[in-house]
């Protein structure tokens, strides 16, 4: 809805600048396409923080705060702690980057706390981003940077109090580099000698024969011209369809695998639960929609957006398509 | 080539049933093949059959609007790595580089990297915010980016993590897998300094320009000013035709030479500033974890790179004698001046022909004559690039950045063919 309010919004002013450019055109433009940006405009879109706290928004948020929200939108995936190491570990491993086995966390690796609260802002939840208030998003800062021992229980940010925050691997980064520009110095010298370059080459690395298949059927990989394609190019067709799409696209996916689970239980495997069930459809379509836990193991299911049409559908596609 | 076989070499990824392979099996399948290529010899006394498609009709036009590929090539597709990430909104697919001729990557079969799976961006809703430091912060539609003044040039992508599952050891078994984050595409679009320049940049103050996605992450990534005035491009076609969806429709920014995460897909906004932004996916992601702890950020060019995609992982030498060893090299740093190719680990090199076009940061078709003798070898090619850089060994790159660095691997790629042709990825040193 903030969306295409936001889109109606655009097209109201353009139509008002076209009208405008009509009256009296830009000339210090060569082409003069497009319409002026407003303030009002840019300010819907102009999120991004920089690490001296330009951008950063009036607001606050508290630790406790925090982890109310963390807990409902954030742990499943996350970790309660912030352990989880399905996707990038939020908390942990601070002070172990130099070490044989590095912990790459946000605690131990960002160097700013402004661009936590920028990815938070702009990409958080993962499966509803831009959803949350700006309180919301220095709350949920404060919480991470606490699970993380970087600010106390009782911390409450805002915008003076987020810049404050000095990250433990603030000087763990360098331009130092040849990376930035075209030409600049590489930090291997390597030379094209052309005979009798070595006399010592050693096997360093080769993958195990039992790994060799790990990637499926190399063999068909790299074939041409195969003739024996009956098979090739048949999708499972029980796990196409509009369910299929629907539940593509509205992300459910991301925490469920068709016939393996993720964050929650496969779908072949809720298929099988409720085999026979006649209540199913209604019990998971208000599971869907409200959230719940404890069904398939503790990771909770967040509320879902989608509209009650499109739940139904894909609730159908679970129940009786993937058996 | 003084003495090549007369019996022609043959790449098959054989045999043709499916499933684990032994020493056994492979060893039946050579010699069943090459039974059966004698006897057929023998057997040729009948005239050419007419197959069943010479003696009817084909399909009539338009049976396909949209041309597909023949349903033979159903294998010529994208992968992803198994267990490599999560969820399939936030990974990677893979271009299949073993099926694929010349320098440009098929749009459908270029690799895909997203951060939060692929928006369905209407076009005629898509906006273009231009702001920061400049005089007239301006908003365009596609309508009206498309009327700009427009270039085609073709170049590389290539994903800064491309090889990064082998710093440490072997870990992926064909080339799809090892270098498979790279298509080089023709784009088509409005150059960055010309919008720039409309907008009135101010240059007494402007350093950055900040790029933003329009998908679920809004993907931002800092650009330096003088890389987006030099040959930076606001991109709305691919190969001929509007972007695929995977590539940024309808809008995506194309920072030749650079890390792919840099070409922001859906591009939304363009903010110019006086310091770097510090993203997520600059701090966070891509930025090289060296020994000591440090960590190299704004590590934006591609070194000089190149990879053998025939014979290659995989793959299996049916024939002793003649094959052409096919390869792609490529620089972020200008034009591929030389490759050269070793067959026995590097002790000795060669120098392969090189497929014109020759263009600066994109990928260049090398190929060079080989007669296999039966005997193991090791394949290896070395890119030397305009800047006179030559692409290092693993070895190398190790003793600088040791193995914890994720991204910028571009070390020398060897494949293994064994006494039975069998190919397979090793790492020599």
């Amino acid at each position: 809805m903030c969306r295409s309010a936001s889109v109606a919004r655009v097209i109201a002013a353009a139509a008002i600048a076209a009208v405008a450019s009509l009256a009296h055109a830009d000339t210090a433009l060569r082409y003069g396409f497009g319409t002026p940006a407003t303030a009002v405009e840019i300010s819907g879109w102009d999120i991004d923080v920089r690490p001296d706290g330009a951008g950063l928004p009036e607001g606050r948020g508290s630790v406790a705060e925090g982890q109310a929200i963390y807990d409902a939108k954030c742990a499943t995936c996350h970790g309660t702690f912030g352990e989880s190491t399905d996707y990038m570990a939020i908390a942990g491993g601070v002070g172990s980057l130099a070490s044989d086995a590095p912990m790459r966390t946000t605690g131990s690796k960002l160097n700013y706390a402004t661009t936590l609260f920028d990815y938070i802002r702009r990409a958080m939840p993962f499966n509803a981003p831009k959803s949350l208030s700006t309180n919301e998003v220095y709350a949920l800062t404060a919480y991470v940077l606490n699970l993380n021992d970087i600010v106390p229980a009782d911390a409450v940010l805002d915008r003076r109090a987020l810049i404050a925050v000095r990250m433990p691997n603030r000087d763990g980064f360098t331009t130092q580099h040849g990376f930035m520009r075209a030409d600049g110095r590489p930090d291997t010298h390597a030379t094209a000698c052309m005979t009798n370059c070595t006399n010592d080459v050693r096997l360093l690395s080769q993958i195990p024969e039992y790994a060799r298949n790990s990637h499926g059927d190399i063999a068909e990989q790299t074939a041409r011209g195969r003739t024996n394609v009956a098979t090739a190019n048949v999708e499972p067709t029980a796990a196409g369809g509009a369910g299929m799409e629907l539940a593509t696209r509205s992300g459910c996916l991301a925490c469920h695998g068709i016939d393996k689970g993720i964050v929650g239980p496969a779908f072949t495997e809720v298929a099988r639960r409720y085999r026979g069930d006649a209540t199913a459809a209604a019990k998971l379509v208000r599971k869907v929609q409200e959230g719940g836990a404890g069904s398939f193991g503790a990771a909770a299911m967040p509320p879902q957006n989608a509209s009650v049409a499109d739940i139904r559908v894909i609730v159908d596609w679970i129940l009786h398509r993937l058996q | 080539m003084t003495s090549l076989p007369k019996v022609r070499g043959r790449i098959k990824a054989a045999p043709e049933s499916t499933g684990r392979r032994t020493f056994i099996a492979r060893g039946a399948a050579i010699a069943g093949s090459l039974a059966a290529a004698s006897r057929a010899h023998a057997m040729d006394t009948e005239p050419l059959a007419d197959p069943p498609w010479t003696r009817t009709l084909g399909a009539p036009i338009l049976a396909s609007p949209y041309g597909v590929p023949a349903r033979y090539e159903a294998n010529v597709v994208r992968r992803q790595s198994p267990g490599l990430t999560r969820t399939a909104q936030s990974s990677v697919s893979f271009t299949p580089l073993q099926s694929l001729f010349g320098i440009i990557t098929p749009s459908g079969l270029h690799y895909e990297r997203h951060h939060a799976g692929v928006p369905d961006v209407v076009p005629d809703q898509h906006r273009l915010l231009i702001h920061g430091l400049v005089r007239a912060p301006r908003l365009y539609t596609m309508d009206d980016i498309v009327r700009f003044p427009s270039v085609s040039r073709i170049h590389f992508i290539e994903c800064g993590a491309n090889t990064g599952m082998e710093w440490s050891n072997v870990a992926v078994p064909t080339v799809q897998y090892t270098h498979g984050m790279l298509g080089c595409s023709e784009w088509t679009g409005v150059p960055l300094s010309v919008l720039l320049d409309e907008v009135g940049v101010d240059r007494a103050r402007a350093r950055f320009v900040l790029a933003e996605g329009a998908d679920g992450a809004s993907l931002t990534r800092t650009i330096p000013l003088a890389m987006a005035l030099d040959d930076v491009l606001v991109v709305y076609g691919q190969n001929g035709e509007m972007l695929r969806p995977e590539q940024g429709y309808p809008l995506r920014l194309l920072v030749p030479g650079v890390q792919g995460v840099s070409s922001v897909k859906w591009l939304r906004r363009l903010e110019v500033g006086d310091a770097p932004w510090n993203t997520r996916e600059e701090s966070l992601h891509y930025v090289d974890l060296m020994p000591g702890g440090i960590h190299r950020q704004y590590t934006w060019i591609q070194e000089a790179k190149s990879v053998i995609t025939s014979p290659s992982g995989g793959q299996l030498l049916l024939d002793r004698g003649y094959h052409e060893i096919r390869g792609l090299a490529w620089s972020g740093r200008g034009k591929v001046r030389r490759v050269d190719v070793s067959t026995d680990g590097g002790r000795n090199w060669r120098t392969a022909k090189l497929q014109p076009p020759i263009l600066p940061k994109a990928l260049t078709r090398f190929r060079i004559d080989w007669a296999w003798s039966g005997a193991p070898a090791l394949l290896q090619s070395r890119v030397i690039d305009e800047t006179g850089y030559v692409q290092p060994s693993i070895r190398e790159l190790r003793a600088v950045r040791g193995t914890r660095s994720i991204y910028h691997n571009n070390a020398i790629q060897t494949w293994r063919v064994d006494a039975a042709g069998d190919v397979t990825n090793v790492q020599i040193g």
